[in-house]
């Protein structure tokens, strides 16, 4: 019998096979693993049925405060957006979930169209030219970006602007660490000097939700014939200017607001989009158009040679295993809310957001400190912040995120679609404001 | 399957077509932005929802998959991905906890995640793990970090070569450059083990780490392991394990009695987390205790009966935004109470068993790399059948004809006309018996009409590839006709 329903094999199968091997036990394969270390104890929990695992993971998952919420008000680099049913019935297609990479494309068609979809979509979404088939997340996508920019300029000068989020920034020093790349601060760098640079780094709307004016900031790093990289939040793109009519070379967002649940912060996709110009330095899979032998339109991976699998040491990137199954999720989502749903996905984003902040604002002891921003602000709370969060969680509703510095107690709030007019003026009437 | 080009959305696409109707603002609406931040027109599909559903279903019926075709993909380990881990990972409680709460409210996921972390400790024999890494290259990576900091922490900065074997995956140089490391190739032996005498001729204090996969991409399990981590470890050295090949080593060996410092695991491989067509993977790394304190953060610990996530004192760094893969690490781990103890053991052994089956059944067909036991795959060489005109992959095409999926091909680059074959322990011994028969039937044919062979696949959605053409002339995205 065996112990497992995810092995076949039956005692007698395997002592049939054992047979036809030529061997009277499992152990006689092993001969090469040092004896003395061979099928050592291992302490492991014990095995449960289904049901039991059902009903242990629904146990440890009620621990979170996440089973219980109403709404929650929480961003910063995850956002709480609705995802279609057409979505969650796409994603279950054992088809697409459980395929391989499609290094063999004749029996791939699917998941490269799909994946051709996702880059056209993608770059449709920012106005670029390009885009491949997705990174690991935001993070990871910008510190790429940004070691691709250094590569294409042979410049390995940094500038970060203070528009980036520190979590982003602390990713791309890991990756750049051991690379001799040197980060700057734009408020300590003088742009006007005679010193050229890789790139410039910029975040809009911010990480605390403001707009930046990058069309201004490309033109001070293409003066220093540096590259400008935009990270953005691709919701915002349904109302905002996109990178490419911004004048930006590389763009980078993380791309789980479009369809993906936050799921504690994984898996995600990073966004990673580029001028055609650059597309040999470009890391990841990329997918092409071309025909078969009966010139049938087909798709397949392309630009290969770029790749860890063929360039090794020499490539652009380790990067393999990536993100498709996400970038499936993405495409049935754009597909579905279509030009329009974008549109007034963003417009919901902006407005509530932009309700819920004045409504706060007039309420004693809080402050916007935001001016121009999207969907997320940050209030200035003369109280202890702790009674606010708390509560909020008594009633359900998870509140921004803590911000607070030396100076003063802050809170980041993020407002989309999913935080309802009645959940915002119930929320304000709890804070002790007025609704309209 | 489908056998027409199904067009594009953007070639369907109808103005005033919607898949789905959203909500309205629903509050006063406030001033926008400087019109110089607007956008103005915006160029997505639109198309009805019955249609949306339609293409991509039947774009989904063009793809081979674990859910409808056996896999005996080498190195790539595509086992079954049970149905019970999708359900879980999608409970309310998991999928809609955000990253950025506070500890005591997650506080679910950070248990979930602590005893991931012991399980993988042990599976290993490298307690200290982190769960960061979102796929098996960046577990490789934040492994060299990892060895990096730790020779920086002890004034050897210096240490800037990787020792990587001839037949290593790709993924282990290409880390090691991202990480400032020289790699210097080690020749191995016809058989993929490790040239000793290269070996010991390239290590100097100027070594960082040896990297190696263990089993080796030929199969094999390394014979002389402890004298390759003794030569290394006396030269102040560290050795790293690429745990690709970990499907092989359940309660079979532990990494860290073998005297190895550092592996990474593929929960997309060994513990059944579906590839989802290219990712999303995740790629734990784990440590031998003395190197706990470098391992990336957030890491989860237990403080009496509180979890929480911390920095450790000599951490290499952040390695993405928030704590890895969590939807795979809740699948892998379920994965790992459903089978417990015995049921883990039990996964190494059958899929030893089946690709020596295999291997035995196929010798006398196609040219053996080794004669020895291969542990959870066997590579072989197609280069009898080359002979008469028939390649490694046009016997991958065929097969893919014959409705199985490829074995990987021409890897590792040191065997000719490769042909690396993992069955895995999903798969039943009818399923592979009749995969075997279909590999006798194409050395056959190679003698008999090899034409056929390279004419596969003719039962696909589409026959071979242009992919010359793709990558001379990128057509990447959707142009209007």
């Amino acid at each position: 019998m065996t112990n497992s329903p995810y092995i076949p094999s039956t005692e007698d199968d395997k002592k049939k096979m054992l047979n036809t091997i030529g061997v009277n036990s499992f152990e006689e394969l092993l001969s090469d693993v040092p004896e003395k270390h061979l099928q050592p104890d291992l302490d492991l929990k014990e095995a449960l049925s289904e049901q039991e695992l059902n009903e242990y993971f629904q146990l440890i998952s009620n621990n979170n405060f996440s089973s219980k919420i109403i709404t929650s008000f929480m961003g910063g680099g995850a956002y709480n957006h609705y995802i279609p049913s057409t979505v969650k019935a796409m994603i279950q297609r054992g088809e697409f979930l459980t395929s391989y990479t499609p290094y063999q494309p004749e029996a791939s068609q699917g998941t490269l169209q799909v994946g051709f979809e996702f880059q056209s979509m993608i770059a449709q979404l920012f106005d670029m030219e390009v885009c491949n088939a997705g990174m690991y997340d935001g993070p990871t996508a910008l510190a790429e970006a940004a070691l691709m920019a250094c590569r294409i300029k042979r410049n390995n000068k940094v500038i970060i602007h203070e528009s980036v989020s520190e979590k982003t920034l602390d990713v791309l020093r890991s990756y750049s660490k051991w690379q001799d790349i040197n980060l700057y601060r734009y408020n300590d760098v003088n742009l006007d000097d005679d010193i050229e640079y890789g790139c410039l780094l910029v975040q809009s709307p911010n990480y605390i939700g403001e707009i930046e004016d990058v069309e201004k900031l490309a033109e001070e790093i293409h003066n220093r014939n540096g590259l400008i990289i935009q990270h953005t939040y691709p919701i915002s793109l349904g109302m905002l200017k996109p990178p490419g009519q911004l004048n930006v070379d590389i763009s980078t967002a993380e791309g789980q607001p479009l369809g993906v649940p936050v799921s504690f912060g994984g898996p995600f996709i990073g966004i990673l989009t580029c001028k055609k110009e650059f597309i040999r330095q470009l890391p990841g899979r990329i997918i092409g158009q071309t025909v078969d032998k009966n010139n049938k339109i087909s798709y397949a991976l392309t630009l290969q040679t770029r790749e860890q699998h063929i360039r090794r040491e020499s490539a652009t990137s380790n990067i393999c295993t990536s993100t498709q199954l996400i970038g499936l999720m993405v495409a049935v989502y754009l597909a579905t809310i279509g030009p329009d749903g974008i549109k007034s996905i963003a417009e919901t984003c902006y407005h509530r957001a932009h309700y819920f902040a004045e409504k706060l604002n007039k309420i004693e002891g809080l402050k916007l400190l935001s001016n121009n921003f999207f969907n997320e602000f940050v209030i200035e709370s003369e109280k202890d912040l702790s009674k606010i969060i708390t509560l909020l969680q008594e009633n359900n509703i998870e509140g921004g995120i803590d911000i607070s510095d030396k100076e003063s107690k802050k809170m980041l709030f993020a407002v989309t679609e999913l935080n309802s007019p009645e959940i915002i003026n119930k929320t304000i009437k709890l804070l002790g404001g007025e609704s309209d | 399957m489908i056998n027409k080009e199904i067009p594009l959305l953007m070639d369907q696409s109808k103005s005033g077509r919607k898949a789905i109707k959203l909500p309205e603002v629903g509050v006063e609406k406030s001033k926008l932005p400087n019109s110089k931040f607007l956008r103005k027109d915006i160029s997505l599909p639109e198309v009805g929802q019955l249609d949306l559903i339609r293409y991509f279903t039947n774009l989904s019926s063009l793809n081979y998959s674990i859910d409808t075709n056996f896999y005996p993909l080498g190195s790539c380990t595509m086992k079954y991905n049970p149905k019970i881990n999708e359900q879980i990972a999608s409970m309310p409680g998991f999928a809609a906890s955000h990253p950025n709460q506070t500890d005591e409210k997650v506080q679910g996921n950070l248990r979930l995640m602590f005893e991931l972390q012991e399980e993988l400790g042990e599976i290993t024999g490298l307690p200290g793990v982190s769960l960061a890494p979102l796929a098996g290259a960046q577990g490789e990576y934040a492994g060299l970090l990892i060895a990096r900091e730790y020779h920086k922490n002890n004034n050897q900065s210096n240490r800037n070569i990787a020792l990587i074997p001839d037949s290593a995956h790709g993924t282990n140089p290409a880390s090691a450059s991202m990480a400032g490391l020289q790699a210097v190739t080690i020749k191995t032996t016809n058989e993929g083990d490790i040239d000793l005498d290269d070996l010991k001729d390239k290590v100097s204090e100027k070594v960082c780490v040896l990297m190696l996969t263990l089993p080796s991409t030929l199969g094999l399990f390394e014979p002389n392991i402890l004298e390759i981590t003794k030569v290394i470890h006396d030269n102040g050295g560290l050795v790293y394990a690429d745990g690709a090949n970990l499907n092989a080593l359940l309660g079979v060996t532990k990494f860290g009695d073998l005297g190895i410092d550092i592996c990474h695991s593929n929960l997309h491989k060994t513990f059944s987390t579906p590839h989802g067509g290219g990712g999303p993977g995740s790629g734990p790394v784990m440590v031998a205790k003395y190197l706990e304190n470098f391992l990336p953060y957030p890491h989860v610990k237990k403080e009496g009966n509180e979890y929480k996530q911390y920095k450790p004192e000599n951490t290499v760094g952040r390695l993405n935004g928030f704590f890895g893969s969590f939807g795979i690490l809740v699948r892998a781990y379920a994965y790992i109470r459903s089978l417990g103890k015995a049921g883990l053991k039990e996964i190494s052994e059958s899929a030893i068993i089946n690709a020596n089956y295999i291997q035995e059944k196929l010798k006398n067909d196609y040219k053996l790399t080794s004669s020895r036991y291969c542990m959870h795959e066997t590579v072989l060489s197609a280069s009898q059948q080359k002979e008469d005109g028939v390649k490694a992959i046009d016997i991958a095409k065929k097969l893919l004809d014959e409705g199985f999926h490829a074995p990987t091909m021409y890897f590792p680059l040191i065997v000719d006309e490769a042909l690396m074959i993992e069955p895995t322990e999903s798969e039943s011994k009818e399923t592979i018996d009749k995969f075997i028969d279909t590999m006798i039937m194409i050395s056959e044919l190679s003698k008999s009409n090899p034409k056929e062979i390279i004419d596969a696949p003719v039962n696909l959605p589409v026959e071979r590839l242009d992919e010359a053409q793709a990558a001379r002339n990128p057509v990447l995205i959707w142009a209007k006709k």
